[in-house]
């Protein structure tokens, strides 16, 4: 007889389990197998083409120097993920280490975290809309620079630019950074920090001795948390670089208002490629679960 | 440890990023109630709430309000399902089952993978099903099928499937968390009382675990209520808040756009502190509750 108490975990899980099967790991087998489908104007068609890969890098190695539409695609997307990880792992860092080795009591320093942490539970779309009064041509920045006179003209590259995306970004997901860098700054056994106190180690060197070190799962966490959101994102991009900034995303968006699913999809197969070899470097460096 | 210089700036750095955090949205809150003849930028031009009765008849063609109940009513399913289904799973990993592993990195993975690339494959998997559907109704001459079936895409089919894949993995992860840190005596002493299986859960474990769940249930709200990425392919024909939000950032172009954010932002808030009073009310009962060892005489 099944017996349901030697099972109860089976069970219990079974409910989530179906959710994570039917709404994650189908809909990406379905990504996957659809990209080697043929399409025409109205509809998918079955069958196992390469075309929709040779389309995305039709003319790539020929054309090199230059970048095909492709290639500069993915290099303006590695950009955005190089310099928004810099921005967000310091800030992130820096943050987290006022939060736990400046603040003394744990009241202060959990209503200090949860001032970090509130916009995260607001809109996204919200946030990047209120940098435009501050940032426009006649925002609060221009106006300023040119009443103190350090312009004439206001500055056009402030918003609808790489810079707005770049802060954008910043401004959105340096929370994904301070979370994980706190936790595990908080785990670190302060004694050790006495002991290298006590043993004449200047605050630089607790620093680079001790504190990065054991925050380096942190660090990972929040450094692959950072690195695949930017990859895959093209809201941001858009709404940031007033819809004139190529990104992967927006490809694989614009595809899919045409319908072509196909050819979307392969796009989707190499994001996720890309992204994957990212985060499995990184894994390879941190057991996730033993951190939580 | 550290010198007090070194603290000093420190805290200015973090003064600085909390300002750097709400400065922008503050400056919204604050045009959203600019003058008639104000515009998207500072300075204000007198102080109203005309932006506000703008939006409250209506922006253009769209349905805000509709779309605004659609968000609440996803964003509260979310959230039940958010928590009922995190907290057992939580339960669940805690003793070892069949493909606990995978579907640990599965759930990760959730987190992890573009949401574009979600959206795309749970579009493509509700456009099979209604081709299925089609192709089966119109084998089997279904009359209904055949004459008013459109698509089995929807805000409570795919639109809910695809954002459960962005709150559940939280809602998992604060688990772990949880029961990480759970101390199993209780449940040890529960089960030497005498009590069941579920009767050590619901006096045991869940009084103890339940300002965790409020903390999931924040997510799952909140999460949903705000999500973009995910349900952008997946949604079908009647859009979120957050969807028709994104659409008229590109029409817009007065103020009634910040009363609208104004007014997302309070419901955001609102929610937060609504949970985060439950929260503390929780936490409270649970410190104040006897412990097993100061109960003994």
């Amino acid at each position: 007889m099944f017996d349901v108490k030697k099972h109860s975990a089976t069970i219990l899980s079974l409910p989530f389990a179906v959710v994570i099967f039917t709404f994650f790991i189908v809909p990406l087998c379905l990504v996957v197998m659809v990209s080697f489908w043929d399409y025409n104007s109205y509809s998918i068609i079955p069958d196992f083409i390469f075309t929709n890969y040779q389309d995305i890098f039709y003319g790539c190695v020929k054309s090199l120097p230059d970048l095909c539409t492709s290639f500069a695609t993915y290099f303006s997307s590695l950009k955005f993920v190089f310099i928004t990880w810099l921005i967000t792992l310091l800030t992130g860092f820096l943050v987290a280490l006022f939060l736990s080795f400046c603040v003394s009591s744990l009241q202060m320093q959990i209503v200090l975290f949860l001032l970090c942490t509130i916009p995260f539970w607001t809109s996204n779309v919200i946030r990047m809309i209120s940098w435009i009064p501050l940032l426009g041509r006649n925002g609060l920045v221009n106006s300023t620079m040119q009443n103190i006179g350090l312009t004439d003209a206001p500055a056009e590259w402030l918003l609808y630019s790489e810079f707005s995306v770049i802060l954008a970004f910043v401004h959105l997901y340096t929370l994904f950074m301070v979370v994980p860098i706190f936790n595990s700054m908080m785990r670190i056994d302060r004694s050790l920090i006495e002991a290298a106190h006590d043993a004449g180690a200047s605050s630089f060197q607790t620093l680079t001795n001790i504190i990065i070190p054991l925050s380096r799962p942190g660090i990972i966490i929040g450094s692959i948390f950072v690195i695949t959101i930017v990859m895959g994102d093209f809201i941001t991009i858009g709404v940031m670089g007033g819809q004139q900034i190529p990104s992967v995303g927006k490809i694989i968006n614009v595809e899919m208002t045409y319908l072509q699913f196909p050819a979307a999809a392969a796009n989707a197969v190499i994001l996720i490629i890309t992204t994957l070899m990212i985060i499995f470097a990184m894994t390879k460096l941190v057991d996730i679960r033993k951190e939580l | 440890m550290f010198g007090r210089g070194f603290k000093l700036s420190l805290g200015i750095f973090f003064t600085l990023f909390i300002l750097f955090l709400y400065g922008p949205t503050i400056s919204i809150l604050v045009l959203s109630f600019q003058g008639p003849n104000g515009g998207l930028t500072f300075p204000m031009r007198g102080f109203s709430t005309f932006w506000f009765e703008s939006l409250f008849d209506g922006v253009g063609v769209i349905d805000i309000w509709g779309a605004f109940g659609r968000s609440i009513r996803l964003g509260l399913v979310v959230m039940v399902l958010t928590v009922v289904l995190s907290l057992m799973a939580g339960m669940a990993f805690r003793k070892r089952f069949p493909l606990s592993g995978f579907l640990f990195y599965a759930t990760i993975s959730s987190l992890i993978v573009p949401s574009i690339v979600i959206s795309l494959g749970v579009a493509l998997e509700f456009r099979i099903i209604d081709d299925a559907v089609k192709a089966i109704g119109g084998d089997m001459n279904v009359q209904w099928v055949i004459d008013d079936f459109r698509t089995t895409m929807g805000l409570f089919s795919s639109g809910l499937g695809a954002q459960l894949t962005w709150t559940l993995p939280f809602g998992l992860l604060i688990m772990f968390a949880v029961f990480n840190r759970f101390d199993p005596s209780y449940e040890e002493a529960a089960r030497d009382l005498g009590a069941g299986p579920w009767q050590t859960f619901r006096e045991a474990v869940l009084p103890i675990i339940a300002p965790s769940l409020i903390g999931v249930a924040l997510f799952g709200f909140t999460l949903s209520y705000d999500e973009l990425a995910r349900s952008s392919q997946a949604i079908g024909g009647l859009n979120t808040l957050p969807l028709e939000l994104r659409g008229l950032t590109t029409t817009v172009t007065d103020p009634t756009i910040y009363a609208l954010g104004t007014l997302t932002t309070a419901v955001s808030f609102l929610a937060i502190s609504i949970f985060l009073i439950l929260f503390t009310l929780l936490r409270r009962r649970t410190a104040k509750a006897p412990r097993p060892e100061s109960s003994a005489p």
